[in-house]
């Protein structure tokens, strides 16, 4: 992988900002788009925006290859059996939700028991919850170990014959944990349950297999993973998805509608009401290329080599905590002693560096650290070991501005 | 200090001086107005007490967590609105605002310490830090109109 290449083209690296050389640390939000994507995109609105399965006109035609070609990319992206196993979504939330809404609702009821963890996302919790309050089902945390991962014992201890839902990150966007999901799938698939994969800080960076995993959901984001926002990945096994109802009805996805009944179109269509989301899918479908003709595997290994170096350097600077395991994914995230994360990162944008304060969207996890909010600096493919530099620096430059008060 | 001027508009000495010297820190035993407020996206809070009696603000504490701008807006607004009347406070408040959004306002008021947290407006991501319980004051304020 050569990182010169691969960061010419990705146009916005190359500025300033506060008069200083952008160093983009914030990819674990939002990644950048490499311009294949913008391209994509560009020829979309340009050459043949239409919408698509309506049309007999060729600008519909060549609008509904392109969307339904990106399924087939995801498809072989995750390894899916089928395409109808791939829904395109809003994103990671909208999937998720999806699950919750429509198997949670319609297969839990009292008694029985819904299993995450305690370093999960907002978004693969509320669902969750309100499923739990919907149905009386029980909501239970497999709790993490000292260093913020996960031991089988306590999946094991926390998944019962009870449990009819574990739902699990497959990478943690605070502690950059990477998650053993196909043994917590045995564990769940053991006790009867389904095994739902949130994959939102996997999937960009690593590959991911959904039969290897043996997962019966799964759930991404496209603007992750160099592809634009708007667009996500619900990945479903068909003898589930088959038995499911749609969350959202409406246009695209019926088959006959009558006064007072209708019916739905087969999968994954049934689960696409209204105009689905086209520029995002295309625009998607051309990051998984990218992606792949750099390939994942050589993505992982180098961002690998970035965190171990983040971590050696970020952990010389003395009233700096780290927080989360050390073999870990792209991102580490941190405090500063006797200095709020906001302020760090005002003055790291000051110095050109963009990373990111608060509490990440997982407030039971900034509970269990006993913080009420944390640094985060994430690394994707076009970050260098010079970012990291920069960040070390500015981070000493942000204690010695900090230390004229405490 | 080896900073670029910018910062320093943010970070000034007395803004430093409250965050590290919180005036009015803690929670009111008789209070008549307890008002919590967060700010959800960063996960800031402020919890807020205070004593009015007769339209009066007589007594005002705070305790939260958060930044330096959050936490030493807090104990400024504490120390501004105390002895003032209900109006006064509300007053302040928008006078607040407008400082905060960039806006004229009149400059004959005598601030005092809060002058200090004009240079949060030149820094849009932080405005809602420093308007956290500013806000919590005037939802509290409001409530006994």
């Amino acid at each position: 992988m050569n990182v010169k290449e691969v960061r010419q083209l990705f146009p916005i690296l190359d500025q300033e900002v506060n008069g200083k050389p952008l160093v983009y640390l914030d990819s674990a939000a939002t990644s950048q788009k490499p311009l294949p994507v913008i391209e994509a995109l560009n020829q979309y609105y340009r050459g043949y925006n239409s919408n698509v399965h309506r049309g007999v006109h060729t600008l519909g035609t060549k609008a509904t290859d392109a969307y339904e070609g990106a399924r087939e990319k995801v498809r072989k992206f995750i390894n899916a059996k089928s395409t109808q196993e791939i829904i395109f979504t809003r994103g990671t939330t909208t999937a998720l939700n999806t699950v919750a809404a429509s198997y949670g609702r319609a297969n839990l009821r009292e008694g029985d028991e819904i299993v995450i963890t305690y370093m999960e996302h907002h978004s693969n919790i509320i669902p969750w919850q309100q499923v739990a309050k919907y149905t009386g089902a029980t909501l239970k945390y497999i709790p993490l170990q000292e260093d913020g991962s996960i031991s089988l014992e306590d999946v094991e201890k926390t998944v019962t014959p009870n449990t009819k839902i574990v739902s699990v990150m497959q990478v943690s966007n605070v502690l950059g944990a990477i998650n053993p999901i196909k043994q917590i799938a045995q564990i769940a698939h053991q006790n009867g349950a389904v095994m739902v994969v949130d994959a939102a800080q996997s999937a960009p960076h690593m590959k991911v297999d959904v039969q290897d995993l043996d997962c019966d959901f799964l759930a991404f984001s496209g603007h992750k993973m160099c592809g634009p926002t708007g667009i996500g990945v619900l990945y479903g096994k068909r003898s589930l998805l088959e038995q499911m109802e749609p969350v959202e009805f409406g246009g695209e996805m019926i088959d006959f509608v009558g006064l007072y009944e209708s019916t739905w179109k087969e999968l994954p269509w049934k689960f696409e009401g209204g105009t689905p989301i086209i520029a995002g899918a295309i625009g998607l479908g051309a990051a998984i290329d990218f992606l792949e003709q750099i390939g994942l595997e050589n993505i992982m290994a180098y961002e690998h080599q970035l965190a171990q170096y983040a971590l050696e350097q970020l952990s010389a600077i003395e009233g700096l905590t780290i927080y989360g395991p050390k073999e870990r994914a792209g991102l580490v995230t941190f405090n500063i002693d006797n200095v709020h994360p906001h302020d760090v990162a005002t003055v790291l944008d000051a110095e050109g560096i963009a990373v990111r304060a608060g509490h990440h969207c997982a407030q039971p996890l900034m509970k269990w650290l006993h913080v009420s909010a944390t640094a985060r600096a994430s690394f994707y493919l076009y970050n260098t070991e010079e970012d990291i530099d920069r960040l070390v620096a500015a981070l000493k430059k942000t204690k010695e501005y900090f230390s004229h008060v405490f | 200090m080896s900073f670029n001027n910018p910062l320093d508009t943010l970070y000034r000495q007395v803004i430093m001086d409250h965050y590290k010297n919180p005036r009015n820190r803690g929670v009111l035993e008789d209070e008549n107005i307890d008002i919590n407020m967060n700010n959800p996206t960063c996960g800031d809070r402020v919890h807020l007490t205070m004593k009015v009696e007769d339209g009066k603000v007589m007594d005002a504490k705070f305790e939260g967590e958060g930044c330096s701008i959050s936490m030493s807006s807090a104990s400024m607004m504490t120390q501004a609105i105390k002895g003032k009347t209900i109006e006064e406070a509300l007053e302040l408040a928008h006078v607040f605002s407008d400082m905060m959004q960039g806006k004229e306002y009149d400059e004959s008021l005598d601030l005092g310490d809060i002058e200090a947290l004009q240079g949060v407006s030149k820094f849009p991501a932080r405005i809602k830090c420093a308007t956290l319980a500013w806000k919590a004051m005037e939802k509290g304020l409001r409530s006994q109109q």
